[in-house]
């Protein structure tokens, strides 16, 4: 049952995917955007990462996609209707690449032997110990708390860059 | 499973990446790089169920990334927009060599 809901929501995230290259207008790409996120959050959970997937749909398909909705309407792109496809040699060669980048994947994925899930039983402990977002604010502010901090001073920095970008004149 | 969402990531980076390669349109090259992050992060949450919650931790720091890049790449098409009144990324080729 797991596996059939996983490979469900798996096509869902590639045909969004797909649709996000694809689309000719820049909402709907979005609104791909917004269905392969929902997707990824599902599975999320069906890899046992709740607190993950509820972070992924409020954040990322709730507020970063909204700011990117945002510039759209701002700057007026909605209705920019014909393709932007870079054609010719650039097309083929991008193709190589990505056929590269696949060939590689492919070698080191398809064959191996299934792996186990040798981490899931200390998740599941932590979990049992301290609830699904204990699980991971407890590393979080004791082993990664140097990082998380570097985190906050990263955020002020970009808030702080984004206002001095956008603001009409800087004096 | 772990196997089949590895895989997952790798299909949703190489379309990902394909996006960036070839659109032209800024905000749609922003859509496809935050789609990299998104198979990347799949990618650590399925080693995270091979290696314990560190992996967990590791997609949340991404998030955070994310968000300020987004932040920032979007003042940055708005101020091109100003000056170009375009956003194809084709005419903004003055640094190019």
């Amino acid at each position: 049952m797991v596996t059939i809901l996983f490979y469900l929501f798996a096509a869902v995230a590639i045909g969004g995917a797909i649709g996000v290259v694809l689309a000719k207008s820049p909402v709907g790409s979005l609104l791909f955007m917004v269905t392969t996120l929902g997707a990824i959050a599902a599975t999320f959970v069906l890899l046992e990462a709740h607190f993950l997937a509820a972070i992924q749909v409020i954040v990322y398909a709730g507020a970063i996609m909204v700011l990117f909705m945002f510039v759209i309407m701002l700057l007026n792109l909605g209705h920019d209707y014909e393709g932007d496809f870079r054609g010719g040699l650039y097309a083929i060669i991008s193709f190589v690449v990505v056929g590269a980048i696949a060939g590689v994947i492919k070698n080191d994925l398809v064959g191996t032997q299934q792996l186990e899930a040798t981490g899931a039983e200390s998740i599941a402990a932590a979990v049992e110990e301290s609830g699904v977002v204990g699980a991971i604010a407890h590393p979080l502010y004791t082993t990664y708390v140097v990082p998380f901090e570097i985190t906050g001073i990263l955020l002020l920095v970009a808030i702080v860059g984004a206002v001095a970008l956008a603001k009409r004149n800087v004096t | 499973m772990i196997t089949e969402a590895l895989l997952l990531s790798a299909i949703l980076f190489v379309i990902g990446t394909f996006g960036v390669l070839v659109r032209r349109n800024a905000i749609i090259i922003f859509l496809a790089i935050e789609l990299q992050l998104n198979a990347v992060n799949v990618a650590l949450v399925a080693f995270s169920n091979l290696h314990g919650i560190d992996g967990q931790i590791f997609v949340f720091f991404v998030m955070t990334v994310a968000a300020a890049e987004a932040a920032v790449g979007l003042a940055i098409i708005i101020s091109i927009f100003r000056h170009y009144e375009t956003v194809d990324v084709n005419n903004f080729n003055f640094l190019k060599w």
